[in-house]
C-alpha cells in the first residue's frame, strides 16, 4: 500500500515563493508525471516529497501517516536522479546493496535481492564494473536497480531520462512501462517533455509557476484541457491558436468570428459568455483540413512542411501573422508561398475564455 | 608528404589515404618532434648530468676544504664513514619521524579543517584566506615566529598560556625539540592540504550525497563512503608533494635548534649540511647526499607504486 497525500504544501527559497500550494492526492500502483516548463518547480516538489528540501508549511501523508517532518531515509521512498549520482568509488553490485547493509540486511538476503534486480534489469554481467565503465544507459539501469532493491513504497524519478540519446529514451521509456507494470509498483515521475508524460502516465500533473494546472489522465488533459497553458502543452506539434470574438451564441454552442477570416461555429457551453466577448479558438493539427484556398473563408501561406514519412506537418501562416499547424497524410506535397484554405473541425475545436480558462463541451458537463 | 609531416597533427596524418605514406608521415612527425624538443631535453639533461656527476666523483675523493690538495682517490671509504656515522642513524630516524608526522597531521587536520569549512556559515571567505595564509610565510620567518613568539619559554606566548594556568612554562627547543619541529613545518605545511583538500570538496557531487541520505546513510556513513573516497586522490597529492619537501626540510631546523641538542633534531639535510659547511669536509658531505638522492628514489618508488596509480587512473 501506497497513497500519498499532499495538502496545500508550499515552498520557499529565501523570499520567493516556489511551490504555492499543491494538493494531489497519489493512490496506491499509479504512475503519476509531474509535467511543465522548466523551473516550475517539478524538482522542487520531487525533493520535498523525498525530504531532501524542507518544506515551509503544508502536510505530506504517506498511507496517512505524516512524513512531512522525517528523515529522508525513514520515509520508505527510493529517488533516481537525473544525473543517476551513482557512487563513483562503489561497484554495480556495491552501489545496489549499499541501502541494504546500511540497513544491516542479512547477506543472504542482500544478495538475492541484488540479483533479483540485476535480473529484471539486465544487469548480471556489469555487477562488478565501476559506474565509470558504463554507458548512459546502462548507468541508468543501476540507479533505478539501486531505487529497486530497496523495495520503497513510492518511486520518485526525476528527469531520468534526459541525459540519454533519442533512440535510448525510447528504448527507457518502454522499459519503464514494463518496470512498473512488473514490480506494481507507486511512481512518481518528473519530467518537462510531454512525450513522456503523455504515454507513461496513468495520471499528469500539469504544473506552472508553482501551481497545480490540471490533473488527469494523459487522454483526459488532452481531449479537455483546463485552460489554454495546459493545451499548449500538451501535444506534439502544440496546438494552434487564433483570436476571434463571439458573435452568437446559445445554451449548446458559441459562434466564434475569427480575427483574421472565418467564423467557426462549435459545441460550448459559454454561460458566461457574451456577444463580443474576446476568446481564443485552439485546435490541435489533426483538426485542421487544408482546402483549395477560395472553398475556405479561412487562408493562410504555405509556411514550412515538415515530412516524416507518416505523416506531414504544414505550417500555414493566416494573414494575422499566427502560424496553424496542420497535420496532413505523409504522400502530401505543396510549395512554399502557396495560398491555402484552413478548414476547422469544429467539433473538436477548443474555446478559451479571455483568461485563458476552457469553456467546457456540453456533452461532457451534462455527463 | 612534406605537408603532412608540417602539420604534424595525426588528423591530417590519418587524411593520407595510403597506408605506407601514412606511416611514412608518422615516422617523419616523430622525428621532427624529437628534433624540436631536443633543446630543452638537451639542457636539463646537463643541468642533472654535470651537479650529479661532480657530486660522485667528490664523493670518491678525500676533499676537505682544511686540507687543500689532499684529493686522493679513496673509494667508498666516504660512504662507509658516511653511514657508519652516529649521526647517520639519528639523521635517518629523525627525517622519518619528521615526515611521517607532519603527513600525519597535515593529512588528517587537513580532511577536518576542510570538512568544517565546507560548511556556509558567516564571514567563510576570511576564515579560508586566514587558513590559507600561513603558506605564504617563509620558512625562515615562520621558524622565528615560532621560536620568538609563541614557544619562547619567557616571552612566548604558550609560556603566557601555560602561567595563566598556573603551570610551568616548557622550554620547548630543549625539552620537546623534534616535536616542536614538527609543530611548526605542520603549521606550515596544513594550509597547502586545506588548499588541496577544500577544492576537491567543491567538486563532491551533491546528487550523490543526497543518494545516500535516501539510502540511510548517516554523516559518518557519508563520509567514510563518499567524502573520504573522493579525496583519496588529493591525499595521494598532498603526501606525495609533502613527502618530496619535508625530505629536505632545512630552513626550520636551522632557524631553530641548529640539529640539537646533539642530533636530536638532525635529519639528512641538516646532517649533510654540517657535514659540508661545518666540517667542511665535501667528500663526506657529497656521499651523505648521494645516499640521500638514492633514499629519496626509494621512497619516491614506493610513494608511486602506493598511490600513483590512483593518480594516472582516470576517474
Ligand atoms: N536551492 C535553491 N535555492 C534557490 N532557488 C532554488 C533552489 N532550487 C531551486 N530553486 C528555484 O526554484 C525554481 C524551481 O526549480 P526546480 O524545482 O528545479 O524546477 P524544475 O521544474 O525545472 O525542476 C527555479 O526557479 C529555481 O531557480
Ligand atoms: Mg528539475
Amino acid at each position: 500500500m501506497a497513497n500519498l497525500t499532499i495538502k496545500n504544501l508550499k515552498k520557499s527559497f529565501e523570499a520567493t515563493e516556489i511551490l504555492k500550494g499543491i494538493d494531489l492526492e497519489i493512490k496506491d500502483n499509479e504512475f503519476v508525471v509531474f509535467v511543465g516548463p522548466s523551473g516550475c518547480g517539478k524538482s522542487t516538489l520531487l525533493r520535498s516529497i523525498a525530504g531532501l528540501e524542507e518544506v515551509t508549511s503544508g502536510h505530506i501523508l504517506l498511507d496517512h501517516k505524516e512524513i512531512t517532518d522525517l528523515a529522508p531515509a525513514k520515509r520508505n521512498l527510493a529517488m533516481v536522479f537525473q544525473s543517476y549520482a551513482l557512487y563513483p568509488h562503489m561497484s554495480v553490485r556495491k552501489n545496489m546493496s549499499f541501502a541494504l547493509e546500511l540497513a544491516k540486511e542479512k547477506k543472504d538476503v542482500i544478495n538475492q535481492k541484488v540479483a533479483e534486480a540485476a535480473r529484471i534489469l539486465e544487469l548480471e554481467p556489469l555487477l562488478d564494473r565501476k559506474p565509470k565503465e558504463l554507458s548512459g544507459g546502462q548507468r541508468q539501469r543501476v540507479a533505478i536497480g539501486r531505487a529497486i532493491v530497496r523495495q520503497p513504497k513510492v518511486f520518485l524519478f526525476d528527469e531520468p531520462l534526459s541525459n540519454l540519446d533519442a533512440a535510448l529514451r525510447v528504448q527507457m521509456r518502454l522499459e519503464l512501462a514494463r518496470l512498473h507494470h512488473d514490480l506494481n509498483a507507486t511512481m512518481i515521475y518528473v519530467t518537462h517533455d510531454q512525450v513522456e508524460a503523455m504515454t507513461l502516465a496513468d495520471k499528469v500533473v500539469v504544473l506552472r509557476h508553482g501551481q497545480i494546472e490540471q490533473v488527469g489522465t494523459p487522454l483526459e488533459l488532452y481531449r479537455n484541457p483546463a485552460n489554454r497553458f495546459v493545451a499548449g502543452f500538451l501535444g506534439m506539434p502544440k496546438m494552434s491558436f487564433l483570436p476571434g470574438t463571439v458573435t452568437a451564441l446559445d445554451a449548446s454552442s458559441v459562434t466564434v468570428e475569427l480575427t483574421f477570416g472565418g467564423s467557426v461555429t462549435l459545441p460550448a457551453a459559454g454561460e458566461h459568455l457574451r456577444r463580443g466577448s474576446e476568446v481564443t479558438v485552439g485546435v490541435r493539427p489533426e483538426n485542421i483540413d487544408l482546402v483549395d484556398a477560395s472553398e475556405a473563408s479561412l487562408t493562410g501561406f504555405m509556411d514550412i512542411a515538415e515530412n516524416l514519412g507518416s505523416d506531414t506537418y504544414c505550417y500555414v501562416k493566416t494573414d494575422g501573422q499566427e502560424t496553424l499547424t496542420v497535420r496532413m497524410p505523409g504522400n502530401f506535397t505543396c510549395n512554399y508561398g502557396d495560398r491555402i484554405g484552413l478548414q476547422l473541425h469544429a467539433d473538436e475545436c477548443h474555446l478559451f475564455d479571455e483568461h485563458g480558462n476552457a469553456i467546457q463541451k456540453p456533452t461532457q458537463m451534462a455527463a | 608528404m612534406k605537408s603532412t609531416a608540417l602539420n604534424a597533427g595525426p588528423a591530417s596524418a590519418a587524411a593520407e589515404p595510403m597506408q605506407d605514406s601514412r606511416q611514412g608521415g608518422i615516422r617523419k612527425t616523430s622525428r621532427i618532434n624529437r628534433f624540436m624538443v631536443s633543446p630543452s631535453v638537451i639542457v636539463l639533461a646537463l643541468w642533472m648530468v654535470v651537479p650529479l656527476s661532480m657530486t660522485i666523483y667528490f664523493s670518491l675523493i678525500r676533499y676537505n676544504l682544511l686540507y687543500p690538495g689532499d684529493n686522493e682517490f679513496v673509494g667508498l671509504e666516504n660512504f662507509q664513514f658516511f653511514v657508519t656515522d652516529f649521526g647517520f642513524m639519528a639523521g635517518m630516524s629523525n627525517t622519518l619521524l619528521l615526515v611521517g608526522s607532519v603527513l600525519l597531521i597535515t593529512v588528517v587536520l587537513g580532511v577536518l579543517i576542510s570538512l568544517l569549512v565546507n560548511q556556509a556559515f558567516w564571514g567563510r571567505g576570511i576564515v579560508r584566506i586566514l587558513l590559507i595564509s600561513p603558506f605564504f610565510i617563509m620558512p625562515t620567518v615562520n621558524a622565528l615566529i615560532w621560536k620568538n613568539l609563541l614557544l619562547h619559554p619567557v616571552s612566548g606566548v604558550f609560556a603566557a598560556i601555560w602561567k595563566f594556568f598556573g603551570a610551568t612554562p616548557i622550554d620547548w627547543f630543549s625539552e620537546f625539540p623534534l616535536f616542536s619541529i614538527i609543530m611548526i613545518v605542520s603549521w606550515q605545511w596544513l594550509p597547502f592540504a586545506i588548499l588541496l583538500l577544500m577544492t576537491a570538496l567543491q567538486s563532491l557531487d551533491q546528487e550523490q550525497q543526497e543518494a545516500a541520505r535516501l539510502d540511510g546513510a548517516g554523516p559518518c556513513a557519508l563520509f567514510f563512503h563518499l567524502t573520504l573516497p573522493h579525496l583519496a586522490r588529493p591525499i595521494a597529492v598532498v603526501v606525495m608533494i609533502e613527502t618530496i619537501f619535508l625530505l629536505s626540510i632545512f630552513a626550520e631546523i636551522f632557524t631553530t635548534t641548529g640539529g640539537g641538542p646533539g642530533y636530536e633534531t638532525t635529519n639528512l639535510a641538516y646532517l649533510i649540511y654540517s657535514q659540508a659547511l661545518l666540517q667542511f669536509d665535501v667528500g663526506l658531505a657529497s656521499a651523505g647526499g648521494l645516499i640521500a638522492v638514492v633514499l629519496a628514489n626509494i621512497a619516491a618508488f614506493f610513494l608511486v607504486r602506493l598511490i600513483g596509480k590512483s593518480l594516472t587512473e582516470k576517474q
